[in-house]
């Protein structure tokens, strides 16, 4: 063997000056996976949190998380929503253990130091010492002010009944972070109408997060290794479709029209299409299209670095995606539906979240193929991926026989990690 | 009730068990009426009053759409699993028609791994008496299992 390259590399290297060739180690090294918390999570970017209709009254609460730090976003008694970090001002104790409920204020069970809904210090047990025989013992120094210890406070953002934090106060507004192109995406689904949340999914994804974020700027791929989408015509190679990003390469959306559904011709002429493919109950594609979609049948939208948006047919969802370490993520799926829905509607989407989540139809697969991916990159970090369907440049297509969404997330992130 | 009906009904539980670890997916629909409910749904949804289901089906012939699902379009891991099943609790008897609950836990074993467990919960169920015998009329699968490891490939 040459002595050029060892497998495991102690610098990151491309192998060209763009982003269509990416490093397997992008996924594996722990140093880069800090350095990619401190600059996307916890700098300079918004992250999604949840959504309002999650906490409708006052003192509702949801913990969440932020990167890899517990945060609760809770409803505030003016009806605002304020996002806290779950440590404890005193000893950092991660105090809050229910996943959602509702509190008047927040205690950690450990020295009862209590918290208001904003995060504000408002008690602590002794503070000015324990009186016995006309001496005070103990207590805090004179010089202790609560207002000096309150919990981590996050910026917080709503838009369309959807919320974002950043522990980063300076960073830019919601809508310059996701910037004019992409917001008509966003705005197309949260228009303002209420939510109704219909539900969790959750599963543990053994791969990089950024897998995730690939997989939802991967247009190539549902029409292959998705048999439903080909045979049932909700996404393919033939499909009407623009891929769209917006100017930092960072954020995306995914925009298809249904086609012909059966017989798919030459440009789908691949294995795992099945030609005779029926359904004993067709009731689990019964799609009514909404006037809201206004022409699109699905848009896939990443919010870099944290949140997909999903509209498939009468499916939508958000899609949280919490990094732990390099090498695994968990993946929560909300599934919700809007107020003014029929019954019937409500049923619609119901039964067609079938086809997604940890054991969906089109989406089970999509975890399974993240796996044996970063089983590869953990085995040989000194090779790299290949990103180069439809050129090797980053731009809007009005096609999807591209891979330009991955290479415009790997500009952007080249970038900021200065690497 | 009888004891050759508990005995009947403990029977039910143990053959949809066997049936559905044994790689016949075939199988696993005859163990419902035509329209039939079948629900995996995570603990939280169903304590909560939300109504998604990690998967819900409303008829046999769903059933029988994943099963085509499961061999013909999911591509997965391959990998064996292992229920095992408590003794039902009969919690309403009527002549043909019974609600009863069982525990469950699944372990999943994948190809050169180790065992682990996979989907633990409860089984709330209705059974009703029919010329074949009993069968299921509703079958919900309420899971504790907080992260799924992965995927659901398979029927619990």
């Amino acid at each position: 063997m040459s002595d050029e390259q060892p497998i495991f590399p102690e610098e990151l290297t491309w192998e060209r000056p763009d982003s269509s060739r990416i490093p397997f180690m992008v996924y594996t090294d722990e140093e880069l996976h800090k350095k990619e918390l401190e600059r996307f999570f916890y700098r300079n970017h918004w992250n999604y949190v949840g959504l309002e209709a999650e906490i409708p009254n006052a003192g509702d609460f949801k913990r969440t998380v932020v990167g890899e730090r517990s945060v609760i976003m809770v409803r505030d008694d003016d009806g605002s929503i304020n996002v806290i970090e779950n440590v404890c001002a005193h000893r950092g104790m991660r105090f809050c253990r229910a996943r959602h409920g509702n509190r008047p204020d927040f205690v950690c069970p450990y020295h009862q130091w209590s918290y208001s809904r904003k995060g504000d210090l408002q008690g602590v047990p002794f503070r000015r010492g324990v009186k016995r025989d006309g001496k005070v013992e103990g207590g805090m120094p004179k010089d202790f002010k609560p207002a000096d210890h309150n919990l981590t406070k996050l910026k917080v953002a709503t838009r369309g009944g959807v919320v974002f934090a950043s522990f980063d106060h300076d960073v830019e507004s919601l809508e310059d972070y996701i910037g004019p192109k992409i917001l008509a995406y966003f705005d197309r689904i949260f228009d303002g109408r209420e939510l109704t949340i219909l539900g969790y999914n959750r599963q543990r994804i053994p791969g990089n997060w950024k897998l995730m974020q690939e997989n939802i700027k991967d247009p190539y791929h549902p029409g292959l290794l998705h048999t439903w989408f080909v045979t049932f015509g909700l996404w393919r190679a033939d499909n009407k479709s623009e891929m769209k990003i917006d100017d930092h390469g960072r954020h995306a959306a995914m925009i298809s029209t249904r086609g012909a559904a059966g017989k798919a011709g030459e440009v789908t002429d691949v294995s795992s299409f099945k030609d005779g493919m029926t359904l004993h109950d067709p009731r689990l594609v019964d799609i009514v299209p909404e006037d809201w979609w206004n022409g699109p049948t699905a848009v896939m939208t990443t919010i870099f670095p944290n949140v997909i948006l999903q509209q498939q047919v009468n499916s939508v969802s958000t899609r949280h995606i919490q990094p732990r370490g390099h090498g695994e993520f968990d993946f929560v799926w909300t599934h919700f539906g809007f107020a003014d829905d029929s019954a019937d509607m409500t049923r619609r989407r119901l039964r067609q979240a079938n086809l997604f989540g940890p054991a969906g139809f089109v989406s089970a697969d999509d975890g399974e193929v993240i796996e044996f991916s970063q089983e590869s990159f953990d085995s040989n970090p000194s090779h790299r991926t290949l990103v180069e369907l439809g050129g090797r440049e980053v731009g809007d297509t009005d096609h999807m026989v591209t891979e330009t969404l991955i290479r415009g997330m790997y500009r952007y992130w080249r970038k900021v990690m200065e690497v | 009730m009888e004891f050759r009906d508990y005995y009947a009904l403990s029977q039910l539980y143990t053959e949809y068990a066997l049936a559905i670890d044994s790689g016949n997916w075939d199988d696993w629909p005859e163990f419902f009426i035509d329209e039939c409910i079948y629900r995996l749904q995570p603990r939280e949804n169903y304590e909560r009053g939300f109504p998604l289901a990690t998967l819900a089906f409303e008829s046999k012939a769903m059933l029988k759409d994943r099963v085509y699902g499961v061999r013909e379009t999911l591509f997965h891991d391959p990998y064996y699993q292992r229920h095992v099943v408590s003794a039902p609790a009969v919690r309403k008897w009527q002549k043909d028609r019974i609600e009863s609950e069982a525990n469950y836990a699944v372990f999943r074993t994948k190809l050169s791994e180790p065992s682990i467990v996979y989907n633990v919960g409860r089984y709330i169920d209705v059974v009703v008496r029919t010329s074949e015998g009993l069968k299921f009329a509703s079958r919900e699968c309420i899971y504790d299992t907080e992260m799924i490891p992965n995927s659901i490939i398979y029927p619990i």
